[in-house]
């Protein structure tokens, strides 16, 4: 399933050649409407420096991978984009809104963020469809009858219509990670957050989770994606940022980064992890 | 009915007093466990708070509370708080008070055992869509640790009906204080307290056999 760029794919690309770094990029006219922007984010969990000023704006309908060695930050950074973990400096930006460290804008702020998780994260008490439903129906108001039409679309989407009465309990973990997928889509959210999404899957069903990511990816989402999957990386996106110690040591076009990348420790990271 | 000089007539002439004072005893276990849920919850939702200030007031109640006897707290709130307030506030408002003060702090134990039993992963995922924390509560978080506390709420209304027996000590007549008039007045220790035993044994062997087939693996979610 190698994919041929798609002409809006390219043009992004270009942009975001005529962008060296990313901090530069935020006054940059190419990216005077960015999805996400993120300047200068420090953040640490008590002595331990995690976030070291990390710059990265990701443009609407773009992609962008996020790897690097376990510990870089990777996940603390998405983190930071919705709020789950507040940051201490820096600012950060999402369509246009900044987030500051308010409850309420947090609150508001993640409800058009659809994330996924390492671990799922499935209500295991609610069965797949009322998954769907839960915040449908009681962060957007819908009612119920609309929620679990959306619910079933996003569950055909992902091929698990024969699910919507199981216990999460009763699926497979790639099975789980779809549900966890239409989940964060029936939010209808400006952008998608991927914390590993394939990490704890066994090998033979990390392929079905991608497959629905790149649907997505090529439905023009605009989406961040931590992973090792570098074949992912390869197919889907536009960018491939690498992190190392907190911080954003490389951001290239996805060509680029694989042919030849500029930073020595990408070039490290990149060699142990394709050599598997 | 005379079997080895025991005579258990006196339980039947005595049924209906009895039956009273267990009235007494299940209202006070319902009202108790009832208000100690409440404001047990309470506590621990503040306890596992961010407001530090808050977190260990809470906390400095439940240990407090969990540190004297509750006959004590039956004492101070008969004797103690109409002296506070200037007048008297009646035997039964008194214990009311006194038992769901107490409860609470052991409930409040339950609830926090319950919410830290529940990975941070469905709290991140709650509010990554969006919901609330008071939402993320009562649609994410609480079902899924009652399953794990509900076993330890019923072992506690068992201790906590037991205990309903301690309202001798300011003269409310619960079952075992009916039991103890009845035995004294007919001069039938024996029989009267062989009941007595009888009914506390059978209430509490059915609330831990409910604790124990609520705990046991595999129960429907």
């Amino acid at each position: 399933m190698i994919k041929a760029p798609t002409p809006a794919f390219r043009s992004r690309a270009e942009i975001v050649q005529l962008a060296p770094l990313a901090s530069a990029a935020v006054t940059d006219p190419g990216h005077s409407n960015p999805m996400i922007a993120i300047s200068g984010l420090y953040k640490s969990y008590g002595r331990l420096e995690v976030l070291k000023g990390c710059d990265l704006v990701v443009d609407r309908g773009e992609v962008v991978v996020i790897c690097g060695p376990s510990g870089s930050g990777k996940s603390t950074l998405i983190k930071c984009v919705n709020g789950l973990d507040p940051f201490d400096r820096g600012s950060l930006a999402v369509d246009g809104v900044a987030v500051g460290d308010r409850v309420s804008d947090m609150t508001r702020l993640r409800a058009r963020i659809g994330m996924v998780f390492q671990h799922f994260e499935l209500y295991p008490h609610l069965t797949i469809l009322q998954n769907i439903c839960l915040a449908q129906v009681h962060v957007l108001k819908r009612g119920k009858g609309d929620a679990q039409a959306k619910a079933r679309a996003l569950l055909a989407r992902v091929g698990l219509s024969d699910k919507e009465g199981a216990y999460p309990a009763q699926l497979s973990g790639g099975q789980q990670q779809r549900v966890a997928i239409a989940r964060a889509l029936a939010m209808d959210p400006v952008a998608m957050l991927f914390d590993e999404p394939t990490s704890a899957l066994d090998p033979e069903m990390i392929g079905e989770v991608l497959a629905v990511m790149l649907e997505l990816a090529r439905d023009g989402m605009t989406m961040i994606v931590v992973t090792h999957e570098m074949g992912f990386a390869r197919k889907a996106a536009d960018r491939v940022v690498f992190m190392d110690r907190g911080a954003i040591v490389e951001t290239a076009p996805t060509q680029q980064f694989f042919d030849a990348p500029r930073a020595e420790r990408a070039r490290l990271f990149l060699s142990r992890i394709l050599s598997h | 009915m005379t079997a080895a000089g025991l005579d258990f007539s006196v339980i039947q002439r005595a049924l209906p007093f009895l039956l009273e004072g267990l009235a007494l005893s299940f209202f006070l276990t319902a009202v108790a466990m009832l208000g100690g849920v409440v404001l047990g919850l309470a506590l621990a939702v503040v306890r596992l708070s961010r407001w530090k200030v808050a977190a260990i007031l809470a906390a400095g109640y439940v240990n407090g509370f969990r540190a004297i006897p509750l006959v004590l707290v039956i004492f101070w709130f008969y004797f103690l708080v109409p002296l506070a307030l200037g007048h008297s506030m009646g035997a039964l408002q008194s214990v009311i008070i006194a038992f769901i003060l107490f409860e609470a702090a052991y409930y409040s134990e339950i609830f926090r055992a319950g919410l830290k039993s529940i990975r941070p992963g469905q709290w991140q995922a709650a509010y990554a869509s969006g919901l609330g924390y008071f939402q993320t509560l009562r649609f994410v978080i609480l079902p899924q640790a009652l399953r794990y506390m509900l076993p330890l709420m019923i072992t506690q209304a068992v201790v906590l009906f037991q205990d309903t027996s301690l309202v001798y000590v300011i003269s409310l007549r619960d079952f075992m204080t009916s039991a103890s008039i009845v035995a004294n007045r007919d001069n039938r220790l024996i029989e009267t307290y062989l009941f007595a035993a009888l009914v506390y044994f059978i209430i509490c062997a059915i609330g831990a056999a409910s604790a124990k087939m609520l705990s046991a693996p595999g129960r429907a979610a």
